[in-house]
């Protein structure tokens, strides 16, 4: 009887501990989050007592004079990423759709894998890719005609305006719509596959394309879901490093087309942290950190709150 | 029990991979990538007669500076000398390891090295993105027989901060005002055009990679990849190519011996044969050494390197420093000291 | 009448042609990757890769210590990571239906999962290098872990909530403590996926670059976990943004190298995994 009791004691004290330290480590997660912010909060305090909030703004970045604004790189992040998904939404869509309504069964598993593949690829693969293969034969190919064809166009003339390098703006965000687009489809495929059949067996009923049930079925019921998914793909890019440092050409100064070398936010840090001199300069590059990582933070945010809600509204 | 057992044996496997990596202390630098190509080729050959190895990072002058004050690396090198307030308040010392140049190089179809000249202030104009084509009339002016292509001109700079470009800046601030006004000296400046590279290596690369493009890069870089160099025109107004002599010729006026900390700029030097852009890279040390062993042991390299490298720097077309000189840093690593202020090289 | 039948049918003929296309243009560029990584890296593989250490530029060399650095840091961030990650999936798995802790956890971790690692290794120098003074190899393999636990975490959780509930009740009805109806039954049930986050997080960091840039650096040498370690990506960072031929050959044979190794651990994860459990 005793001997039991104590067992059972010993039961629920080890139970306990049990539970403990696995809350332990759950909590560890989080405060990892805390721990990223505050250390980059306080690395970054030089610069944001300095400049304050028009770092953000700011397009002069001199390490002579020690003035420093974050603009040129933020912006390119920006903007590498907006053309990635450009390009990477649509092609993603239309690799969703090929996966869940076009193709045969026993490719689907195969094809899906393969573009998966693309997310496994390590992103210094993507670099020196982009920079061996991709980059010149984009000055030598595309980028010639894309001046021609455009030249007198406006605002589009302007775009693709300059000496065809293959490095700059345009190159980056192209090489980030590849990687942007397993992450995309994806999702996309994923909740394509959720909607019920009977939905889209009445539309077919009635008459309805492929095109049609795709158009006005599937893509109103799982809205948020493409959502989520392509906000998941901003969040990749905006994020992304390798590949960008090594085409984007790492030139802070502003941009008048899309062929001009830029920089982002991660292709500065990458070029510049290790030798920053000043405290004021080593601030302003984690400042940059933490603007990015915010920028992300918030994207992803939304991204799984998409999601979430698209998951709720299928258990409804 | 198999658990158990699979943990041990993969965590005597690990203490066995950490057991067998721990070896002679290796000295460890970072800086310039001005002098890279010298100081690897040095270790190398450093480490197969002592054993001891040094672990030399190029991530640029500047990052050599920050490593050495954050006492990161047990030396740093930098190509920008830093003055003697600055290495006092940082509590460094700084001596000269070699001399050499930095060569404006170019990509551009049917024009082969050497057959470009041009001047300081022709050279300021493209950097600052007045001249933009390659057939532009203040080039055609300067090299009446080349076959000077329609074709945009790509500026290429360094992306971080870098001796190099401080040498480059220096000399173009001495010989244009507008760029003295507009851009000015450092290790890193604001550029107004062009692509960045890391490093020599990222701007010998993105040139090789980028038709049209002129950059600059240290000598070394430009020899070992037979790249396209171009005339300068010194001083004296006579039209040099970067060779040894060339350097040598510039590294005939400094004078080390009398500069505080070494500080000595090697631009613009007078003589008829001196190469415009030439500069020295400068080691940079603690003067109080919290690991005076470390310390002692960076200093066995640097001796080791005045005594037997001089050939190999001379092979990649470094300038070695002068054996009169060469004594004089010696003596001046008395002022390194561990915290009793013993000196740690005797 | 029938013009308009006529301009639906066209319509979903060039919608789906569309549809076609953006599936070639999605496996050209994995194609034309993998031509170029295998053609440049085949030729410049060799025995000499592993035996001998990282060249000065016009030296021969191999890249014996970028191997084992990236080993020992994937290795030892494998190692810190993955039993932080099983047991907050386990909390997240078993008894996160209640409280605030567990949503919130779920919701962070899914953050840290995409968050950007350069960020990552920005935090590892503030918090390890800083106060240390070095760059070391610790720091690089920390900041690898990192990566490793949001990975780990979530199969873990998703691969514990695939046990059926049953099993958990059988445990119980035995008069299993929890603890113990856990890690006897319910892990084990779930080994093969919780060993497909750990492969799937492992071929995640043998590639990342990012990270390790401002922590282990790099090193010319073999060294030990407190000095700056030479690493596969940053060296091939660094070959590839040389001017040197032969510096480029050695990155692409790295390239491979690494392509390789994710390519195996993909596979593996796969096989382990049945398809039916897949979504």
């Amino acid at each position: 009887m005793n001997s039991q009791e104590k067992r059972m004691r010993q039961q629920v004290l080890q139970d306990r501990i049990f539970r403990g330290t696995t809350r332990f480590f759950a909590f560890f997660v989080l405060a990892l989050l805390a721990g990223i912010l505050i250390s980059l909060l306080i690395g970054a305090w030089p610069a944001i007592q300095q400049f304050g909030l028009g770092f953000i703004v700011g397009t002069e970045w001199n390490p002579v004079t020690g003035q420093f604004g974050g603009w040129n790189s933020i912006r390119g992040t920006l903007l590498s990423s907006f053309i990635a998904l450009l390009i990477g939404v649509p092609v993603s869509f239309g690799i969703a759709i090929f996966l869940t309504e076009l193709s045969p069964v026993w490719l689907r598993r195969p094809l899906g894998i393969a573009i998966e593949l693309l997310a496994g690829v390590p992103s210094i693969i993507y670099g020196m890719w982009g920079l061996f293969v991709f980059a010149p034969w984009f000055a030598d190919n595309v980028q010639p005609w894309l001046t021609e064809h455009t030249a007198g166009v406006p605002i589009l003339g302007g775009l693709f305006d300059g000496p065809p390098m293959g490095i700059g703006m345009l190159t980056a965000g192209l090489i980030l719509s590849v990687m942007v687009i397993p992450y995309v489809s994806s999702v996309m495929r994923d909740v394509f596959e959720v909607v019920p059949a009977m939905l889209k067996e009445s539309a077919y009923g009635l008459g309805g394309t492929t095109w049609e049930v795709v158009w006005r079925v599937v893509l109103p019921y799982t809205r948020s879901g493409v959502m989520g998914g392509v906000m998941l793909g901003l969040g990749r890019a905006l994020g992304e490093t390798m590949a960008i440092t090594f085409v984007i050409g790492n030139a802070q100064q502003p941009i008048h087309s899309l062929f001009d070398p830029s920089t982002s936010i991660s292709a500065t840090l990458a070029n510049e942290f290790t030798e920053a001199t000043t405290a004021l300069h080593t601030g302003s590059l984690i400042y940059l950190g933490l603007l990015l990582f915010f920028i992300t933070f918030v994207v992803l945010t939304l991204s799984k709150l998409m999601l979430l809600r698209m998951q709720r509204a299928e258990g409804n | 029990m198999t658990y158990g057992r699979k943990v041990l044996v993969s965590l005597g496997l690990t203490a066995g991979l950490f057991t067998a990596q721990a070896m002679a202390a290796d000295i460890t630098g970072a800086g310039s990538t001005f002098i890279y190509p010298l100081a690897a080729k040095w270790a190398e050959a450093y480490k197969a007669k002592t054993g001891v190895g040094l672990n030399y990072q190029s991530i640029g002058s500047g990052g050599g500076i920050k490593q050495i004050q954050a006492k990161t690396v047990d030396f740093g090198a930098s190509d920008k000398p830093l003055k003697q307030e600055e290495l006092d308040k940082s509590g460094l010392v700084q001596f000269p390891v070699a001399m050499g140049g930095v060569v404006p190089v170019a990509n551009l179809v049917g024009v082969k090295g050497g057959e470009l000249k041009l001047t300081g202030t022709v050279l300021a104009d493209i950097f600052l993105g007045k001249i933009k084509k390659w057939n532009d009339p203040a080039i055609a002016k300067l090299n009446p027989a080349a076959k000077l292509p329609d074709a945009a001109i790509t500026v290429v700079h360094r992306a971080d901060g870098s001796g190099t470009t401080f040498i480059f800046t220096n000399y173009l601030s001495k010989v244009s005002t507008d760029w003295k006004a507009k851009v000015g000296e450092d290790a890193t400046v604001q550029w107004p055009n062009g692509v960045g590279g890391k490093g020599n290596e990222g701007v010998a690369q993105y040139v090789q990679r980028i038709k049209g493009a002129i950059g600059y890069v240290e000598y070394a870089y430009a020899k070992q990849n037979k790249m396209n160099y171009i005339d300068m025109q010194n001083k004296a107004g006579a039209f040099v190519a970067p060779t040894e002599e060339s350097f040598k010729a510039a590294a005939a006026g400094a004078d080390w011996k009398s500069a505080p900390g070494f500080y000595v700029i090697l631009t613009d030097q007078a003589g008829k044969t001196a190469w415009p852009i030439t500069g020295a890279t400068f080691a940079l040390l603690q003067k109080k050494q919290d690991k005076p062993e470390q310390g002692k042991e960076v200093l066995k390299f640097f001796d080791w390197g005045y005594a037997n490298g001089d050939k190999t720097a001379s092979d990649l077309d470094y300038v070695p420093m002068p054996n009169d000189v060469k004594d004089v840093i010696r003596a001046s690593w008395k002022q390194i000291t561990d915290n009793s202020n013993a000196p740690v090289w005797k | 009448m029938l013009s308009i039948y006529a301009r639906r049918r066209f319509v979903n003929f060039i919608s789906l042609s569309l549809s076609v296309a953006a599936m070639l243009f999605g496996l050209f560029w994995l194609a034309w990757i993998l031509y170029t990584l295998f053609k440049n890296g085949f030729g410049s593989l060799n025995l000499v890769l592993f035996t001998q250490t990282t060249p000065a530029p016009g030296s021969a060399g191999g890249l014996s210590n970028a191997i084992l650095g990236s080993l020992m840091m994937s290795l030892v961030g494998t190692l810190v990571g993955t039993p932080i990650g099983i047991l907050a999936g386990t909390y997240l798995a078993e008894f996160g239906d209640r409280g605030w802790l567990a949503p919130v956890t779920r919701f962070i971790n899914d953050i840290l999962l995409s968050a950007p690692s350069i960020v990552i290794g920005l935090f590892m120098y503030e918090v390890y290098v800083v106060h240390t003074g070095h760059f070391s190899g610790w720091a690089g393999a920390l900041a690898l872990a990192i990566l490793v636990i949001p990975v780990v975490v979530r199969t873990t959780e998703s691969m514990l909530r695939l046990v059926p509930h049953s099993m958990r009740e059988a445990a119980y009805a035995l008069g299993a403590p929890q603890w113990k109806m856990t890690l006897q039954v319910t892990l084990r049930a779930a080994k093969a996926g919780v060993v497909t986050g750990v492969i799937l997080a492992v071929a995640r960091i043998v590639g990342e670059t990012a990270p390790l840039l401002f922590t282990s650096l790099n090193n010319q040498f073999y060294s030990n976990m407190n000095q700056p370690m030479a690493n596969l990506p940053v060296v091939i960072f660094q070959f590839a943004m040389s001017p040197y031929e032969d510096w480029h050959n050695l990155a692409w044979a790295g390239s491979l190298l690494i392509g390789l190794f994710v390519l195996v651990m993909n596979i593996l994860a796969r096989t382990l995994i049945k398809p039916q459990q897949q979504h």
